[in-house]
């Protein structure tokens, strides 16, 4: 295929992609099959911004949950003090949640990324249970209460219509974000530094502020769509805010599509979240939930462990080369660092 | 506050520190042998807690008899996990992939107590849990002195055997060279699978402990293995003596900030210590610098 079929082809399958999700919630109206839409939407935009970090620098960050939760106590606490009305006007709060999860983003940073590898996903875990605790006890956040939003006053028949065009706004924003991202100056050093930091660094890449960057850039849109997953649920709790769960979802649903590249995490975030809620909107019971949830884990781990996309990438780039009559070289050189060369 | 109060908590944060040394010198264990920090260390030890307390709310075995069967099942787990799991990670995002999948492990143990106990809080009782003895001015609870007892015991044994046995040789080869190892014919797999059994092992005695000593549900996990990874840090990863300084050090000091400020904050003090030490000595305490390139 060449350059030109290739380039129109993906435009082709982006404008399909656009209309199914911009048609979805007109044709299937149920409210269980919308909501379920929403809740995906948003995990869709956060394991897409966790992949601008994590994916493209390889460190591992498991606190992004941090940023979500901020995000949702910032619209919550600014709605509240600020007398927003319910409705549209409080999703024009989103980006202040993003602003704010950004801002909590370089400290966290500049702690966190003084370390590397076991030690850095250690750091962002305890991190996490630093800002857990301190929704749990500090008096601004209402304790294990919460924080109450205010209602959307939506006609009921279509109420998640309106969250679930803000989300898929935010998700497209997003997608280009790590799109541009990606084939940026700034998106070559931070992969060069996933291969090789010490050797990056060597050759003149500003590893440090580059990776602090990556992580604050990668901050703002789960800050802004932990505010609009807020709204959507009508109050903020700390459970909820600051589960470990939501850290690792996202490090699933990346794996599961294929980190460090375009649409692994859009892929394996559609998959798994609208399966977990059709699941846990199905059954009840955390504990067999939880069952399901980790045998899903260790499968996609043990059996797919560089994901969907670059798999499938690798296996087309395969049988491309047969067909040309070439030799079998695509699998060694695809398997370090050219994997995301190759899946886009 | 008063002097004695202030000393009860150094007392105190000795007493318990010395249990979390244990549950910490096993995750330490497990990663120096390994590469492998184990998520699920912390809710492994609220399984032993959880296995325990079976067998002696219901088949009536006290809490010390009890340990001969749940040390070697938690043992036989932590052999499963390294067989099943661990070992078949590829070398390479081998970091993350393992993080990931002893997190999956955690999940699942943790989905596997609450479909069977739900999430109510449990504690372990014995005729010695509930008494203390009057030493020189200090209650000191049966329990903490047991668990202690217990922990410095089981340290000063995994002390021997790392350092004075043929086996502890071979755990240190492997630790500090795989291939080397390999070469002058130490069994690495095989070594690799008995640390991860005894790293998993100490957590049912940490399990007991705990258990007897707080409240617990399914989901107590996750407050313990935020602790642990903040001892291990701070001890330097890989260093079992320094995750034992580390514990105790870390104890005394959140039960002296409980009693001195407040209950709800003293874990604060966990993680503000990993912040401030990791700011200035990325290493850890007592670790060396080569591990700030992990």
């Amino acid at each position: 295929m060449s350059v030109g079929v290739r380039r129109a082809s993906a435009a082709g399958a982006l404008a399909l992609a656009l209309v199914v999700f911009g048609l979805f919630p007109v044709v299937f109206t149920d409210p269980m099959a919308t909501s379920i839409a929403v809740f995906t939407l948003i995990f869709m935009v956060a394991t897409t911004a966790w992949n601008i970090f994590s994916g493209y620098s390889g460190y591992l960050a498991l606190g992004h949950a941090v940023f979500f939760g901020s995000g949702g106590y910032t619209v919550a606490l600014a709605a509240r003090d600020w007398h927003v009305k319910g409705g549209w006007a409080v999703f024009a709060l989103l980006p202040v949640g993003g602003l704010v999860a950004a801002a909590i983003a370089i400290p966290v940073g500049l702690v966190a990324l003084r370390v590397r590898r076991h030690t850095f996903v250690v750091i962002t875990i305890a991190i996490f249970f630093v800002f857990q605790l301190a929704a749990f006890n500090l008096g601004f956040t209402g304790g294990t209460s919460g924080i109450l939003l205010p209602f959307a006053p939506f006609a009921a028949a279509n109420y998640n219509q309106p969250f679930y065009y803000v989300a898929l706004v935010i998700l497209v924003l997003t997608v280009v974000l790590s799109w541009a991202v990606r084939r940026s100056r700034f998106g070559l050093q931070l992969l060069a530094i996933r291969d090789d930091e010490d050797r990056a660094r060597g050759l003149g890449v500003k590893t440090w502020r580059v990776k602090l960057i990556a992580f604050v850039i990668s901050a703002f849109p789960v800050g802004m769509v932990g505010g609009l997953y807020f709204y959507f649920l009508g109050q903020v709790f700390p459970q909820f805010a600051f589960d470990p769960l939501f850290d690792v979802s996202l490090a699933l649903m990346g794996f599961l599509g294929g980190i460090g590249t375009l649409t692994g995490p859009l892929l394996g975030a559609l998959v798994l979240e609208s399966m977990q809620q059709y699941l846990t909107q199905s059954f009840s019971g955390t504990g067999t939930y939880l069952i399901a949830y980790g045998v899903m884990f260790l499968a996609v781990i043990l059996l797919l462990p560089r994901g969907v996309v670059p798999t499938l990438a690798e296996l087309l780039a395969n049988r491309r080369a047969r067909a040309a009559g070439g030799p079998d070289t695509t699998r060694d050189a695809t398997v370090r660092g050219g994997v995301a060369g190759v899946a886009r | 506050m008063s002097g004695t109060a202030l000393l009860q908590a150094i007392v105190d944060g000795i007493l318990t520190g010395g249990v979390y040394a244990l549950m910490a010198a096993g995750l330490t264990l497990i990663f120096g042998v390994m590469d492998i920090i184990n998520i699920a260390q912390g809710v492994m030890v609220v399984l032993g807690a959880y296995l325990s307390y079976e067998l002696s709310a219901h088949l009536g075995i006290g809490l010390l008899p009890g340990l001969l069967i749940t040390v070697p099942a938690m043992f036989a787990l932590g052999v499963a996990l390294e067989f099943f799991f661990m070992r078949r990670l590829r070398e390479q995002d081998r970091t993350g992939m393992s993080i990931l999948i002893t997190f999956a492990v955690a999940i699942l143990i943790e989905g596997a107590l609450s479909a069977i106990y739900g999430v109510d809080y449990v504690q372990l009782h014995s005729s010695y849990v509930d008494k203390s003895v009057y030493v020189l001015g200090f209650y000191l609870p049966y329990i903490y002195l047991i668990g202690f007892g217990l922990a410095v015991a089981l340290l000063a044994g995994l002390y021997w055997m790392l350092y004075r046995t043929k086996f502890g040789r071979a755990v240190r080869a492997s630790l500090q060279n795989r291939t080397a190892a390999d070469l002058i014919g130490i069994n690495v797999n095989r070594t690799r699978t008995i640390s991860v059994g005894i790293g998993v092992a100490v957590t049912a005695v940490g399990g007991m402990v705990f258990g007897a000593t707080n409240a617990f549900n399914p989901n107590s996990g996750y407050d313990l293995i935020s602790r642990l990874l903040a001892i291990v840090i701070l001890g330097g990863m890989g260093s079992i003596g320094g995750a034992m300084g580390a514990a105790i050090l870390m104890l005394v000091v959140s039960d002296v900030v409980a009693v001195a400020w407040s209950p709800t904050w003293a874990p604060l003090v966990f993680f503000a210590a990993l912040v401030i030490v990791l700011s200035i000595r990325p290493q850890g305490l007592f670790g060396s610098p080569a591990i700030r390139a992990q």
